[in-house]
């Protein structure tokens, strides 16, 4: 792990943090998720670092509990998204003929809603639980990543490696994830960070519509639309969420980025030409 | 004219490189970038009118030496020592502005790929004549009319008109002669040709080298022609240079060159082509027969196989000659059953094999392996060289483990690699490297059968007579039979028991090797014999005038 550059470094610290933030909350929280502790919307002071929100609860608590919420429905989501989404496309591309059509032409069906939209209704029927929205984020989400992972396989499928596997008699599993998808891994990984991003976005905005995670429990999103009235009178409890998911995107990024230059290397990451 | 007067005060030395030293910079696995050199004081002179030969094999410092005469370093090479002095001041002092106004106009650049070379969305006259406008040579009417007088000149089709047409709708061998247009149009002192007809059939490239020729000796500019092959830079050099990683070899005029190398370096690559083989007798029983093959593409529209027959007998090898389009490389995928034929069957071995890929059981496969032109796509660049000749015996045989890693060790020995090379990505292999690698891979099934499309054809002629040796050797111990598929008469000459030469998706001559090569022939295979060329002066003019048949024009 020698030459980490600089960005990465940073991306490296602040997604770490993030993390020891999201599994550890209940110890590093100096107060409880729902407690009140204190006046509404209480200036920044020793005893609340980052002041109260709009019922008078501990802004920095609440924000450890969020990154918890926010950080584990986006990963899941994400993670859903990238298997089912990658796994479809390049089956879908090494396949071809009809079953592609169908599969490609199912998912365009599925893009031509507008996801908001779509996941408002579904979620509208549905419970909303922590499981739905993860399957809902996830599956929609998945029409993306299946979108870029078929692209990219039908240029990798047409290579002499693949054509001399298939002549070899490889089944399908070695020709997906031994020749594909080692090839396929730069384009998904700059992806992936992308679209982790997103499912925060995403997530946050269900919860400000009030879909999303329910109270007492907010993820960061939630945390902006509870305290968002406070903006009029000039007090900042809804920036410091909004503060946060900008600085995640931007911290995953910069790790994504890093991982990005070391798998587009040809030569086993041995050198940096 | 200006232009006329102002030559008359040019010097005549037009070219005058001196100590020239070129240095780049490098990232080699397992050790800290470096600094290397890559042209070691490199002097070398060009008369005005004149044409130098530049040869050389990849890695020799041919381009970088030939653009550097346009103050030109690729890929972040970096001149660092020497003079360049063209028209008698040192262009690599003269700072971007001033280069900008040498290139286009001084020195103009003819590259390998024209198809990469020309934008493609731009029509050809608006590229052709873009320097000429660029430095105020001429209007545009009169630089149009100046390259619809060269387009003539290298008889192109249609002079008038061609320039309306995007690159895309001429063919290769036009295009490069259009690229030859476009360098002329600017009437520059100097033209660089860098490997202009490699990339070109044998049958083409004899003619873009007749017009090249041609608008040489014509319009009087003086040229550096860079190529790998000594015999066709024999046909238009006066002064040949013979480069070796980055230094000089020997420099001498081009019959002393072909005729009376003094060095070894040189003498060996004058005798390249020549390998012993003597012809094997055909066996009663056939080890592959293809029996009257019809295959097309696009569902029966464009039919690319038209009734072919072959045979080919057990250890022995099988060449199948023709032009691009000829439908050399589709019998090769009929007989791998990558496009199953319309009609006509294919046994092997006593049994007739199923026409799919996906209906054959796996030993029919393993009997049956396929090497690659391209050895750097035809293998997964993600994968050490451990686990691309490892997976076939993993596949084929069950092997595991050390047994496995020994084979793989063994298998290197014998493609005369160690087996430091194991862990190893191909992006770390040189060219001929890989393609031993791609013969290991399919050496590793213990197959009956290789088929061998253009391997030697993307390689340095003493790096594909090493390959060829190599593969004449494995044949006497493995007892392997090749189906070799290539463009290329002397490689035929030195590997072939059987030959097919096809022309259009059609076998027009087929038997022994003797048999083939003997007169009488027919017109396309006198075509193809011809068009070899040979290390001789003056064997282009003597090939042009005995042609009986145009070539296809691919």
């Amino acid at each position: 792990m020698r030459q980490i550059p600089f960005t990465a470094w940073i991306g490296l610290i602040l997604t770490g943090l993030f993390l020891i933030c999201a599994i550890f909350a209940p110890w590093i929280a100096p107060y409880g998720n729902g407690e009140i502790v204190g006046d509404v919307w209480a200036p920044m002071s020793s005893a609340n670092v980052l002041g109260t929100d709009n019922l008078g609860r501990d802004l920095l608590s609440r924000m450890i509990y969020g990154a918890r919420i926010t950080i584990f429905i986006a990963v899941l989501a994400t993670a859903l998204a990238f298997c089912l989404g990658s796994i479809l496309g390049f089956t879908a591309a090494t396949v071809g003929g009809k079953f592609d059509m169908l599969l490609s032409r199912f998912v365009d069906l599925l893009m031509a809603i507008p996801t908001l939209i779509f996941a408002l209704v579904v979620l509208s029927v549905l419970p909303t639980t922590v499981v739905t929205l993860i399957l809902v984020m996830g599956i929609l989400d998945a029409t993306r990543v299946y979108r870029l992972s078929r692209a990219v396989a039908v240029d990798i499928n047409v290579m002499d490696f693949v054509e001399a596997a298939k002549l070899r008699g490889e089944g399908m599993g070695w020709i997906i994830f031994r020749e594909i998808l080692p090839n396929a891994l730069s384009p998904l990984v700059s992806e992936l960070g992308l679209r982790f991003i997103y499912a925060v976005l995403f997530l946050s905005a269900l919860s400000f519509l009030g879909l999303g995670v329910q109270p007492p429990d907010a993820d960061w999103g939630g945390m902006v639309k509870e305290n968002k009235d406070g903006i009029v009178f000039g007090i900042p409890a809804a920036l410091i969420p909004a503060g946060a998911i900008a600085l995640l995107a931007i911290s995953v990024n910069l790790v994504a980025d890093w991982v990005l230059n070391r798998t587009s290397d040809l030569k086993g990451g041995r050198g940096n030409g | 004219m200006a232009k006329a007067q102002a030559a008359t005060h040019k010097p005549e030395m037009l070219l005058d490189i001196r100590d020239l030293r070129i240095e780049a910079r490098v990232y080699p696995p397992d050790e800290a970038p470096k600094t290397i050199t890559l042209v070691h004081d490199v002097s070398l002179t060009l008369k005005r009118g004149k044409v130098l030969g530049l040869i050389g094999e990849s890695g020799a410092g041919k381009s970088t030496i030939g653009l550097s005469s346009m103050a030109f370093g690729r890929g972040g090479v970096k001149i660092s020592g020497g003079q360049v002095l063209l028209n008698g001041r040192d262009i690599l002092t003269l700072g971007p502005a001033g280069v900008r106004k040498v290139r286009g106009r001084e020195v103009c650049y003819v590259a390998q790929s024209a198809a990469a070379a020309f934008n493609p969305a731009h029509k050809l006259m608006d590229q052709v004549v873009e320097a000429a406008l660029l430095h105020g040579i001429a209007t545009r009417a009169e630089a149009e009319k100046r390259a619809v007088a060269l387009f003539k000149k290298l008889s192109l089709p249609n002079p008038e008109t061609i320039g309306n047409r995007y690159p895309h709708q001429v063919s290769g061998g036009q295009l490069q002669r259009v690229m030859t247009a476009t360098a002329l149009c600017s009437e520059p002192d100097l033209i660089v040709f860098d490997e202009p007809t490699t990339a070109l059939d044998v049958t083409t490239q004899i003619d873009v080298l007749a017009a090249i020729k041609d608008a040489i000796r014509d319009t009087h500019v003086a040229a550096l022609y860079i190529s790998h092959d000594l015999a066709v830079v024999a046909q238009v050099a006066d002064e040949i240079v013979v480069l070796r990683n980055g230094r000089l070899v020997e420099r001498g005029d081009t019959h002393q060159i072909i005729k009376l190398p003094q060095q070894d370096y040189t003498r060996a690559l004058v005798a390249v082509h020549e390998i012993d083989h003597t012809e094997k007798q055909p066996s009663p029983s056939p080890m592959l027969s293809v029996k009257n093959v019809t295959a097309a593409y696009g569902g029966g529209v464009v039919k690319v196989l038209k009734n072919v027959s072959v045979d080919l007998h057990p250890g022995q090898t099988l060449a199948v000659v023709g032009e691009s389009g000829s439908g050399k490389s589709t019998l090769a995928r009929a007989i791998t059953g990558l496009l199953p034929p319309e009609q006509g069957s294919i046994s092997f071995d006593g049994r007739t094999l199923s026409n799919r890929l996906a209906d054959r059981p796996k030993e029919d496969l393993r009997q049956l392996q396929m090497i690659y032109q391209m050895a750097d796509v035809a293998m997964n660049p993600r994968q050490t060289v451990r686990t691309i000749i490892g997976r076939p015996l993993e596949f084929y045989f069950g092997m595991r483990g050390k047994e496995r890693d020994q084979r793989v060790a063994e298998l290197l020995d014998k493609i005369e690699m160690g087996t430091g090379f194991a862990d190893r990505y191909p992006a770390e292999l040189s060219g001929g490297q890989k393609q031993r690698v791609c013969i290991a891979r399919s050496l590793a099934a213990k197959p009956k059968l290789i088929i061998c499309d253009e391997v030697t054809s993307a390689l340095d002629p003493l790096v594909a007579n090493g390959i060829l040796k190599l593969l004449l050797d494995l044949q006497q111990e493995e007892k392997v039979a090749y189906l070799f598929i290539t463009h290329d008469l002397a490689t035929v000459k030195s590997i072939a028991d059987a030959i097919a030469v096809m022309y259009r998706g059609e076998v027009v001559r087929y038997g022994p090797k003797s048999q083939v090569l003997e007169p009488p022939f027919d017109a396309y295979t006198d075509l193809l014999l011809s068009s070899v060329p040979e290390m001789e002066q003056g064997w282009l003019e003597t090939a042009i005038q005995g042609r009986r048949m145009e070539s296809a024009g691919n």
